[in-house]
């Protein structure tokens, strides 16, 4: 047995022995620990993808822009928009993200893209998140963490049970996502370990996923230290339960639940999030409003549950692409090119919207069918990995996103 | 490149091109490993024509819809004999859903139980190649019947037939939408314009024909562009389905709607095309299956599936010569996978996806699963059958799969079945059957040495090798 084993045999094993009781609960989501145990001073990066291009004129509608109305028509949202400034609005289920605009702990850059999206989702996807040429497997995250490597190790932590290619790369990473607890102290995850100890694969990848199980045994046994008196704690839902749905209440225990890793002392530093359902072709306004309440669900646990940290927590939404400025004939949009990206954090500078806005006029359209992009997406990256995460500029302009000269980091985010 | 020893070979027949060995299988591969493999991809499902949507299916549905919209309708009008109706939705709505849940049970049941893993795999290869994920119920009660009627009929026919199979079947047209894509200069976009009663805009919807393009025939980089798209998207119109107010058993049934047409010739990837209706549309497919960035593109997802995710370019070569020559006759392009000496490099490079792992555990026991919560742990991994995240199907490439939370979870759901499957046998001898060959010392040992029948059972399962194939 390797040494590692034994550490995260024993850690797991005195957890139980305090908290026997709390085993049986699963793991349970309330019960992430006191906002007290916030590791002090450790800067948090959250990347959330939207997955199928969100429609950034939904997001933040421009209810300024006269041409806005006539293209969208039955999906324009006007008079419900959450009101901004006389230029744009806000979706009227994003009332977390409105809310922290109006506190200065949030911003939007409402005509982002990466430079040659194209209109392929796959394909943009895999741009959006390895930022580089064909030849390059890992992820811009994942990179972006390799340029800190001296120093206190950052910790990685991909949320669902299939890795984001953001996160894959050179720098081993953690991955969780809510179910049953496995018995980590148990034979057989040893034995299994033991069969790995020589599989560049499975071997750490195992190894990590303990370790995330003994911190969230963890969290469980102080729930259960926490609640021992209340009589209702035996009946508190399992994590497999409350955390699953599509329910603003499972998406704002998520977001509780993943507080809980990042509050963690070497939990962890820098979380990707994938939400997917937002390639709206028909009837778009009712499955879009049910996506964005989950999403601002989640963001309101994730503040919620960091507390105190949210002050040294940076969030940033995006999408690999927008959606077509029309209407199209099934009440949705196809593919388009700009999107709206949404900047979230205790420790924001003050500042507007970011990025030009190019209009919706008919002659400013790309390709006479999609908002145009002012800002390169990268350079929204880059902006926030420099100010916030200290990541070097040349390493952002060469091995993080190649090719990036160009699109310089923006200033004064963080 | 040589082929390894025979023991070898009926070991990776078995888990690499199979889906696992069941007790006696490897043997049974052991005398011609490639003649083993070979003799599946003459199997077929169907004999004769199989429905878009079997009756069964095509009234539940209808008696969904009816009782949906008796429902909606009084409840719209505030009338409280909304109350007495939804018991009705409710009884609906719970048939639906045990014919769902029998569709995904019965295809994992066939993948435990199946003589012709590999012809199982080919299929289900196919079925996840032209992806339709689940939505609201009526799509997914679609997803079952789809399989059925417009996939395994014609894995190991043509390429072209398969792809007007799969992309007028109602799933398809439900998936991605094409059901409501109207011409805009059709007699129906006409025709609507002029009334006044509805202020709903009808026009074009993209998504069928750009998938078509990226995902199941030419790929991204076939060579199309966004006017391509679009073109292809109005000669599409018109493509329909047989709705639920339709005679049960005309529900479900592909139809052409002229009115809804766009007229006119149309150009596609540079070549035009003048015939009209129906014809238009499936000429663009026909063609399109012909072209050689389709070989291309396919032959590699092939070796891709059932090799390595960065597959040797000699054995893409042979599969895309294989579908070339033969006009994408895809029995062929099976054979010439099965005997591509590429294909059978000792070394285990794919890591199985979390329903190939199910799967292959129920074989290697000769068991299958009973029940729907049998099935459960898929969600939990990511992988719930029918529930494909998007239009591209599951990821492929171990680094998807093979994470810290994908291995917990494998561990879980082990250390829950391994005890209840074991029953009185032997798990070393359960190890040689569903490994063979491919069984290394150190898991034969660590199996040996377990304390007990369902640890060493477990510790098959979660071996590195039993892991991949």
């Amino acid at each position: 047995m390797t040494s590692s084993t034994q550490a995260f045999a024993s850690s797991a094993l005195s957890r139980r022995r305090l908290l026997a009781a709390g085993a049986g609960l699963g793991l349970a989501l309330q019960m992430w620990g006191p906002r007290a145990l916030a590791a002090p001073g450790r800067r948090k990066f959250v990347l959330v993808i939207l997955r199928g291009a969100a429609d950034g004129l939904s997001i933040t509608p421009p209810v300024g822009d006269r041409a806005y109305a006539p293209l969208r028509r039955e999906l324009a949202i006007t008079e419900a928009a959450l009101p901004l400034d006389g230029d744009f609005g806000m979706h009227p289920e994003l009332k977390t993200v409105h809310r922290l605009i109006g506190v200065g702990q949030g911003r939007f850059a409402p005509a982002v893209a990466m430079p040659a999206a194209g209109r392929s989702h796959f394909e943009a996807q895999d741009h959006l998140e390895c930022a580089a040429g064909d030849d390059v497997s890992s992820g811009w995250l994942n990179r972006a963490m390799a340029s800190l490597g001296r120093g206190a190790p950052v910790e990685g932590l991909s949320v669902g049970p299939v890795a984001p290619l953001v996160l894959r790369g050179p720098v081993a990473t953690s991955s969780w996502s809510p179910g049953r607890a496995v018995e980590t102290a148990a034979r057989l995850p040893m034995l299994v370990q033991d069969l790995y100890a020589d599989d560049p694969m499975l071997g750490p990848a195992l190894a990590r996923g303990l370790k995330t199980e003994v911190l969230a045994q963890a969290n469980l046994a102080r729930l259960a230290a926490d609640s021992a008196d209340t009589p209702e704690a035996p009946n508190a839902p399992r994590v497999s339960r409350g955390l699953l749905g599509d329910s603003r209440e499972a998406a704002t225990r998520l977001g509780d639940a993943v507080a809980g890793f990042m509050r963690e002392e070497s939990g962890a530093d820098v979380v990707a999030i994938s939400l997917d359902g937002f390639d709206t072709h028909a009837n778009q306004a009712g499955a879009l409003s049910r996506r964005l309440a989950y999403l601002d669900s989640l963001l309101g646990g994730l503040q919620s549950g960091l507390g105190q940290g949210w002050g040294e927590t940076v969030v940033l939404v995006v999408t690999e692409f927008g959606r077509t400025a029309r209407v199209n004939g099934t009440l949705g949009t196809d593919h388009g090119t700009a999107s709206t990206a949404l900047l979230l954090g205790g420790g924001l500078k003050p500042g507007g919207v970011i990025g030009d806005w190019p209009t919706l006029q008919e002659s400013r359209l790309f390709e006479n069918r999609d908002l145009a992009s002012t800002t390169d997406l990268r350079s929204l990256f880059k902006g926030v990995l420099a100010a916030h995460m200290d990541v070097d500029r040349r390493a952002l302009d060469t091995t993080i996103f190649p090719d990036s000269a160009k699109a310089p980091p923006i200033l004064g985010l963080v | 490149m040589a082929l390894p020893d025979r023991e070898l070979q009926a070991a990776i027949a078995a888990t690499r091109f199979g889906l696992g060995a069941r007790p006696g299988e490897i043997a049974a591969a052991r005398g011609d490993p490639q003649a083993f493999l070979l003799a599946q991809t003459r199997r077929m499902d169907a004999s004769g024509p199989v429905r878009a949507l079997p009756r069964e299916r095509a009234e539940a549905l209808q008696t969904f819809r009816q009782a949906q919209a008796a429902f909606l309708e009084a409840n719209q009008r505030q009338d409280r004999k909304a109350l007495d109706l939804r018991p009705e939705l409710n009884t609906a709505r719970s048939v639906l859903r045990d014919q769902i849940a029998a569709d995904v049970l019965e295809r994992a049941a066939r993948g435990a139980t199946t003589e012709a893993g590999f012809a199982e795999r080919w299929a289900l290869f196919w079925a996840n190649h032209f992806s339709v994920g689940a939505g609201n119920f009526v799509r997914t009660a679609t997803i079952g019947p789809y399989e059925a009627a417009a996939i395994r009929p014609h894995v190991f026919g043509r390429f072209a037939d398969l792809l007007v199979a799969a992309e007028t079947h109602p799933a398809m047209l439900i998936y991605l939408d094409q059901n409501g894509s109207v011409g805009p200069d059709s007699p129906l976009a006409q025709r609507m314009a002029r009334g006044k009663a509805t202020q709903r805009q009808v026009g074009l919807n993209e998504n069928l024909a750009r998938e078509i393009l990226e995902l199941h025939t030419v790929g991204v980089d076939g060579g199309y562009t966004q006017a391509d798209v679009t073109e292809f998207a109005r000669a599409l119109t018109g493509l329909t389905f047989r709705g639920f107010n339709a005679p049960t058993e005309q529900v479900g049934e592909t139809y052409f709607r002229q009115i809804a047409h766009q007229p006119g010739p149309r150009s596609v990837m540079g070549v035009t095309y003048e015939v009209e209706g129906e014809a238009q549309a499936l000429a663009i497919l026909n063609d399109l299956a012909a072209r050689p960035q389709t070989a291309r593109f396919i032959s590699r997802k092939i070796a891709r599936h059932f090799v390595a995710d960065d597959p040797p370019p000699a054995l893409v070569a042979r599969l895309e010569a294989a579908w070339r020559k033969t006009d994408g006759a895809l029995d062929q392009v099976a054979a010439a996978l099965v005997t591509s000496c590429e294909a059978w490099a000792p070394e285990p490079a794919k890591f199985k996806t979390p329903y190939e792992f199910m799967v292959s555990s129920w074989r290697a026991v000769g068991a299958a699963p009973r029940k729907p919560a049998d099935l459960a742990m898929l969600t939990a991994m990511g992988h719930r059958p029918f529930y494909a995240p998007s239009p591209e199907g599951w990821p492929e490439e171990a680094a998807a799969w093979a994470t810290p939370d994908g291995v917990i979870k494998r561990l879980v759901w082990t250390q829950d079945y391994a005890p209840r499957a074991i029953g009185a046998a032997d798990p070393s001898k359960i190890a040689v059957e569903a490994l063979g060959a491919r069984l290394r010392p150190a898991t034969a040992a660590a199996v040996a040495r377990a304390e007990s029948r369902a640890e060493g059972f477990a510790l098959l399962l979660m071996s590195p090798e039993f892991q991949r194939r």
